[in-house]
């Protein structure tokens, strides 16, 4: 019977009866455990601070992306527009990269989200439970002699701490997920530092470094197909469209995109939403 | 008996009800020895719905110890990997 009845109860009843080991008055004894169990639940409130600064992250990340992706959407346009195809093809690999990032954040946040409202759940139970200790407690002192108190405490003690283990270990999972998102969220951001999405017309003839890595993170196939669809709705070469180059930058990509028509309209809700958690 | 689900409630079953856990986390242990994630996952959710229907949940405000504690519904087949051992999860 090795891991289920619990490793993590284990660990709380062993800690809970070296503290009732140690005190000599059973109502000092329950007076520290409540105040220990209040600072706890302090922590807990920290924890799930935390994981909303996390989710926060993660959403300004997607804002950054969203408008990187109009970005390149536009500045392939206009490399089309003046015949530049290499280049074309460049800022449609890096907006491929971006929007399959801007996927898998999509997915996080989401995930952040349901573990934040399964941490504010836990909280409130926990919440609930030392509400009841502290109730507990005084009926304890006031109800059983010394001996008596100190068995009692004791099942109190560790049914409170078996529920704060249990928040623990949930935060703990939490926290784990969060910082393997973040290190993913990182490297691409240090791609767009890198002015891997940023300085398009700055890229000499030979690859660099950030454009091969971009290269393998991107899908050959799908930037392809979108390059010949561009290419369709220009009309490479055609003198009309090819004012289309001359155009300021941040011009909206038209009607021809609408992954990043979309996007742009989600980056302006962004900040509406996180406000809201 | 007590069970508590990791990250969601403790429940309280009746001994015949928590004998059958035995019965069901043998399935469970299956799965994990033969590294069958999908397996797991369908073995470890009739599992836990047994549990959840079978139980009666536990108040908030009462304070008990739990006899077993099961891991998040969420666990994958690597955690389970040591938790389940094929022990059973109740000691005779």
């Amino acid at each position: 019977m090795a891991g289920l009845t619990g490793r993590m109860s284990t660990v709380v009843k062993a800690k809970v009866s070296k503290l009732l080991d140690r005190a000599e008055d059973p109502a000092e004894t329950l007076d520290y455990s409540y105040q220990k169990q209040v600072e706890q639940l302090q922590n807990v409130k920290k924890g799930i601070a935390d994981v909303v600064t996390a989710k926060k992250r993660l959403q300004m990340q997607e804002t950054s992306l969203q408008q990187a992706v109009v970005k390149l959407d536009t500045q392939a346009r206009q490399a089309l527009s003046s015949g530049q195809e290499d280049l074309a093809r460049t800022a449609l690999e890096r907006k491929n990269v971006a929007q399959t990032e801007l996927q898998s954040l999509d997915t996080q946040v989401n995930e952040l989200e349901g573990q934040q409202e399964k941490l504010t759940e836990s909280e409130q139970k926990l919440r609930a439970k030392i509400e009841a200790f502290r109730t507990k407690k005084e009926v304890i002192k006031a109800q059983y002699s010394a001996a008596e108190a100190q068995v009692r405490i004791s099942e109190a003690a560790t049914g409170v701490g078996e529920q704060m283990a249990d928040v623990g270990l949930a935060m703990q999972r939490a926290v784990d997920k969060t910082e393997n998102m973040r290190a993913r969220a990182d490297a691409v951001s240090e791609l767009e530092s890198a002015g891997a999405f940023e300085d398009l017309t700055a890229l000499g003839s030979g690859e660099d470094d950030i454009d091969r890595q971009l290269k393998g993170l991107s899908s050959q196939s799908e930037v392809d197909d979108e390059l010949a669809k561009m290419k369709g709705e220009i009309g490479t070469g055609g003198g009309e469209r090819a004012q289309l180059g001359s155009q300021s930058e941040g011009t909206s990509p038209g009607e021809g995109a609408p992954a990043s028509g979309s996007g742009a309209g989600e980056a302006q809700q962004a900040p509406a939403d996180s406000g809201q958690s | 008996m007590i069970i508590r689900i990791s990250g969601e409630d403790q429940y309280r079953l009746s001994d015949a009800d928590g004998e059958r856990l035995n019965g069901l986390e043998t399935a469970v242990s299956a799965a994990v020895e033969s590294h069958d994630e999908h397996a797991f996952a369908e073995a470890y959710r009739v599992l836990l719905d047994h549990v959840r229907t079978s139980g009666e949940r536990v108040g908030d405000d009462e304070i008990e110890n739990s006899d077993v504690i099961l891991p998040p519904a969420d666990t994958t087949l690597a955690e389970a990997a040591g938790e389940f051992t094929g022990e059973g999860l109740i000691p005779d």
